[in-house]
């Protein structure tokens, strides 16, 4: 399997990551490179077997349905890179 | 001896003994940082004044014989945890200014119990490397000298790498760090300190940033054996505020330290005797195997077959993993922002200028073998290559009680040494990630100084919640090695 400029390119796109021209081969060789290198699990036969989901440690736990945290706007709010009043701004979205 | 030479147990004895106070032990350390952390940059964000303040509480509670396990010990905490009102910024300029309104769990369990933090210790960005060369922040200098080698930095592995520097140069009694894949044992074994990765779900993951959620764990680092117990027994615990947290009570974790090890039986993986295990790291494996078969351990040749296929397996559950815990940064609620005229060019200008490039090309390979069409060719299958690593382990432990293997396949190298090329690097895990991989609790403990003058390390690795026969292992070893050696770059006799 071999990234072509394209799939890197729709890769960042999903990734929401912006990569110029410059970025492109280097990244289209590293990810290559990394890809290549993890092709060797091929050899592995995996036939019939089980995706490992959790390390079996921890059974999930249930509780009553009630709120347990909250009412703490200024602390939720407190990093936000651009807030107006209690509101996270974004720009334009609806044209 | 000076008070950046003690051991958290005897600093604690000390304390209580009224050999020196609280504000004394703390200000040795807060004066070390101030005259090494410019060259070793081991922390980001030093808090010395609220340590001082901090200390004066400490000394305040001893007077009154209300001290706690840790009261007035400082402690350097990995960037990683999220501290009431400290920045915290897992290294990366896309968290340059968080400050968070709110503690860890293991934060706040080890200032429960009276710990002082003297700062934020440096690391990979978001914990993303095994030599702590991705920081936003730069580089740590390991505070160890090849032998003539005066002027060659050396990395001191990673991504706990502030942490190890901190603690091995006694800018720290002990520090928190964290571990996906060998981030707190590989910089231990690199820095000549104790590491020690507990079990996946032993200390509560609340409030750390997240990497990769089924492998992260947070755990001790420190010089001593018996002073990891003393943290992790402050650190572990339930907690409902973390879903893969193990409600199991917490074993009195020093008690272990010196228990006898008769009829103990350690197993040999043969698949650790890999391809660029230096020979150095070879004969010191070979002596950690003498010196417990002198303590009465039987040792076993065992098998784990699918140890070649751990790091293959980690480079594609970890990305996947991030890339999904990581597009959170969005520049909308919390983070750095990059403006843009649409809402994707905002997401991608933010996301391009906040991350560097090992984050960025660890979201983009996630993104990859998560995305439609190669799931089940990447993800999927990794995913039950995880499975047979599990039960490599789990087979063995029904022979044998403890593994023993090295640590890293080298000591630690030079910055720039090793190539730009990301899989030569990732290679550094090789020996760490299958216990990670498991959910296993592993140790690495310093057992000599190689060829060059470096420390050596060498790694135990037990049964789920077992971490008591790693301390009874791991202080063994330590006993038997007599490790006293001292990194060239040291507080003591700084200024």
């Amino acid at each position: 399997m071999s990234l072509d400029p394209a799939t890197v390119r729709r890769i960042a796109r999903l990734a929401r990551i912006g990569i110029d021209e410059s970025d492109l081969q280097s990244l289209q060789g590293e990810l290559n490179g990394i890809l290549g290198w993890v092709e060797q699990l091929n050899e592995v036969d995996v036939e019939g077997g089980s995706p490992m989901v959790g390390t079996g440690h921890a059974a999930l736990r249930t509780r009553e349905d009630v709120v347990t945290d909250g009412n703490c706007r200024e602390a939720v709010l407190s990093n936000a890179p651009d807030a107006v009043g209690p509101f996270y701004t974004v720009p334009k979205v609806v044209e | 001896m000076s008070l950046t030479e003690l051991t958290i147990a005897d600093a604690a004895a000390g304390l209580r003994k009224r050999a020196f106070s609280a504000v004394e032990l703390v200000r040795a350390h807060t004066d070390a940082i101030g005259a090494l952390n410019p060259r070793l940059n081991a922390y980001i964000t030093p808090t010395s004044d609220a340590a001082l303040e901090a200390a004066a509480h400490a000394d305040a509670a001893l007077a009154r014989d209300e001290a706690k396990p840790l009261t007035g010990i400082p402690l350097g905490i990995k960037d990683l945890f999220c501290t009431t009102g400290v920045r915290t910024t897992a290294a990366s300029n896309i968290l340059k200014n968080f400050v968070p309104p709110y503690e860890s769990t293991v934060t706040a369990n080890l200032l429960r119990d009276g710990a002082v933090f003297v700062g934020k210790t440096n690391l990979d960005e978001f914990a993303m490397g095994s030599a702590n060369i991705t920081s936003a922040f730069g580089p740590v200098e390991n505070p160890w000298k090849r032998k003539g080698e005066a002027d060659t930095v050396l990395v001191p592995g990673g991504s706990s790498g502030g942490s190890a520097a901190a603690v091995a140069a006694g800018l720290a009694m002990g520090a928190t760090g964290t571990d996906t894949g060998g981030s707190i044992r590989q910089p231990a074994a690199y820095c000549g300190i104790v590491g020690l990765k507990p079990t996946y779900g032993r200390c509560s993951r609340f409030g750390t940033i997240a990497y990769a959620s089924s492998l992260d764990q947070a755990g001790p680092m420190a010089r001593s054996v018996r002073d990891c117990a003393i943290m992790l027994q402050s650190m572990a615990g339930f907690d409902p505020r973390d879903s893969t947290s193990v409600d199991r009570d917490v074993p009195d974790y020093s008690a272990a330290i010196g228990r006898s090890l008769k009829g103990l039986k350690v197993g040999i993986p043969r698949e650790y005797r890999a391809e660029g295990l230096s020979a150095e790291i070879g004969a010191a494996w070979q002596q950690g195997i003498e010196w417990l078969r002198a303590a009465g351990c039987e040792i076993v040749d065992v098998s784990l077959p699918h140890t070649k296929y751990g790091l293959a397996t980690y480079y594609i559950v970890a990305p996947a993993e991030c890339s999904s815990n990581l597009a959170r940064y969005d520049g909308l609620r919390f983070g750095e922002r990059v403006e843009g005229q649409t809402l994707d060019a905002m997401y991608e200008a933010t996301r391009r200028a906040g991350f560097g490039p090992e984050v960025r090309r660890r979201i983009m390979m996630g993104t990859y073998v998560l995305s439609a069409g190669y799931y089940d060719a990447y993800y999927l299958k990794a995913q039950k290559v995880r499975t047979l690593i599990r039960r490599d382990f789990t087979e063995c432990f029904q022979q044998v009680d403890v593994l023993l293997t090295p640590t890293a396949p080298t000591p630690a190298f030079a910055q720039g040494e090793q190539s730009d090329d990301p899989v030569q690097m990732y290679l550094n895990d090789i020996f760490t990630v299958p216990a990670s991989m498991a959910g296993m609790p592993a140790m690495s403990v310093p057992v000599g100084l190689g060829d060059t003058g470096l420390p050596l390390g060498l790694q135990l690795i037990g049964r789920p919640f077992d971490e008591e026969t790693l301390l009874a292992a791991g202080s063994a070893l330590e006993s038997a090695a007599g490790f006293t050696h001292r990194p060239a770059i040291r507080a003591e006799g700084a200024k």
